[in-house]
């Protein structure tokens, strides 16, 4: 039987609360949001933090809104209501076609965009789709908030900008008219972490390829993007051999290690073929749009 | 720490560590063996009950997240007329066979029909995709959970 170390708990009220609790905790606090990293990882005793602050109460930082030309996801936003979301469903299907695919009905209840996103798991789903659609995130601290590119957010495996004392409050990405997204996973089985995969958005204006985000994850992509293939990609008709080639270099930059999903080359092989096949329907559905 | 969480209609109040899971509160704290706790990794689904009426993983929560809210295991589920249909639909096609899913089976089960009463099968397949059956092969879990969609609370259920 595993359980977590002794800790303390806190219940923040709003989002000033939580910073106040933060501050007032140490830099051994930190905050549980859906709690399904970070509870298996106290469980295993990899993480032992000294105080929770719970943040499920903030309604503040939940659900989703258009706000000028921007979507904009609160932090508390669960994976169920991101699947469910017709603003989503509407401006940008990847998301959709993303969410079926992260673990199951069930942890979907539970697990946030906010908590993905700070996780920051090399092979965490919603960072691919961050990466291909860009975007900013939004970082709050006592002395007010500042904005992060996304392809900015996370540095490493398990490290983002959010510093001691920070919370993340919101993560906006940009509406592109006449854009077609599409995600492509490869799991060893129904609800796992991905073996290998690929997310992006295609706007095709006038016969080529006016704007395009490509993001991938667990396939040790840089920012978990590709940006070498959206460069080669952009200005170019989406023709099959040009889409061919943009996901060849996107494989060629990503750096996989074998370990119990799969050997490196087949992760490799997965970043071509899964980016090639999200950009045949991305462009399609662009072309249709 | 004190904690007041409704189990089933019933508020309990319990001076818990903070770091106790939500399925040990059930099960150890009050002594309702219906939940069952299984994996240790938050993959099996054995331990789903509802928090607020919405399935969740007891394994992955905390009790004290849980304080000033409602929870619904398996034993809430019988009603003063008698077995809810879902757990009658697992009687009728013999949903079960060890029986360790099952707690786990009927609580994402009867939300999943609450949602949709006119699920098909491939959607009961993917509702019920987080939770491991060891020796049903899934086929009557999946009969039992359609046969409880035709047969909604309150309709005539055969004993
Ligand atoms: C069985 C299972 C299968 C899964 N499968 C997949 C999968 O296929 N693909 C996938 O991508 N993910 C998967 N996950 C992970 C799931 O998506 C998690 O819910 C998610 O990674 C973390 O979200 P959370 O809200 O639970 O975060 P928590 O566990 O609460 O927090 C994670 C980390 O982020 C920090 N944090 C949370 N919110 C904030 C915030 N607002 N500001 C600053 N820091 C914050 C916490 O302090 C903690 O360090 C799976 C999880 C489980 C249990
Ligand atoms: S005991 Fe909770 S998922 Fe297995
Ligand atoms: S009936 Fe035995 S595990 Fe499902």
């Amino acid at each position: 039987m595993q359980t977590p170390a002794p800790v303390d708990y806190a219940r923040a009220t709003s989002v000033d609360h939580a910073l106040q609790l933060l501050e007032q905790h140490g830099e051994d606090a930190r905050v549980i949001a859906g709690g399904h990293s970070l509870i298996p990882m106290m469980r295993l005793r990899i993480a032992s933090p000294t105080t929770l602050i719970d943040l499920n109460d903030l309604d503040e930082l939940k659900g989703i809104r258009v706000e000028g030309n921007e979507i904009v996801i609160g932090a508390m936003t669960r994976h169920a209501e991101v699947l469910d979301s017709a603003i989503l469903a509407e401006h940008y299907p990847i998301f959709r076609e993303a969410e079926k695919l992260i673990a199951d009905p069930v942890v979907r209840n539970r697990g946030t965009v906010g908590g993905s996103m700070c996780q920051a798991d090399p092979s965490e789903d919603l960072s691919a789709v961050g990466s291909a659609l860009g975007g900013t995130v939004v970082i709050r601290s006592k002395s007010g908030s500042r904005t992060v590119p996304i392809r900015e957010f996370h540095f490493g495996p398990y490290m983002t900008q959010v510093a001691d004392g920070e919370i993340l409050t919101e993560v906006r990405f940009p509406i592109r008219p006449g854009a077609g997204s599409a995600y492509e996973k490869v799991e060893r089985r129904v609800g796992d972490w991905p073996v290998a995969s690929a997310g992006v958005f295609v706007v095709v204006r006038d016969g080529v390829v006016s704007d395009c985000g490509i993001g991938l994850t667990a396939v040790g992509a840089e920012h978990f993007s590709a940006p070498g293939a959206e460069e080669f990609l952009v200005g170019k008709a989406p023709t099959e051999e040009n889409l061919a080639q943009a996901a060849a270099i996107a494989a060629d930059s990503c750096s996989p290690v074998s370990d119990q999903r799969g050997p490196a080359d087949y992760k490799k092989h997965l970043a071509q073929e899964l980016t090639l096949r999200a950009l045949r329907r991305a462009v399609a559905a662009s072309q249709g749009a | 720490m004190d904690v007041t969480i409704n189990v089933n209609g019933t508020d309990y109040i319990r001076d818990i560590e903070p770091r106790m899971l939500l399925v040990h509160f059930i099960r150890e704290e009050l002594g309702l063996r219906g939940t069952h706790w299984g994996c240790d990794t938050s993959n099996c689904g054995t331990c789903v009950v509802w928090v607020d009426d919405e399935p969740v993983k007891s394994c992955t929560m905390l009790a004290v997240m849980a304080d000033g809210h409602r929870v619904k295991t398996v034993e809430g589920l019988e009603g003063p007329d008698g077995l809810d249909p879902i757990q009658q639909g697992f009687i009728e096609c013999h949903g079960l066979q060890c029986g360790f899913c099952t707690p786990g089976m009927m609580m994402t089960g009867r939300w999943l029909i609450d949602k949709n009463p006119d699920i098909s099968e491939e959607e009961i397949r993917e509702g019920i995709s987080g939770q491991i059956c060891r020796c049903t092969g899934y086929k009557n879990i999946v009969e039992a959970i359609r046969w409880a969609a035709e047969h909604p609370k309150g309709s005539e259920v055969t004993a």
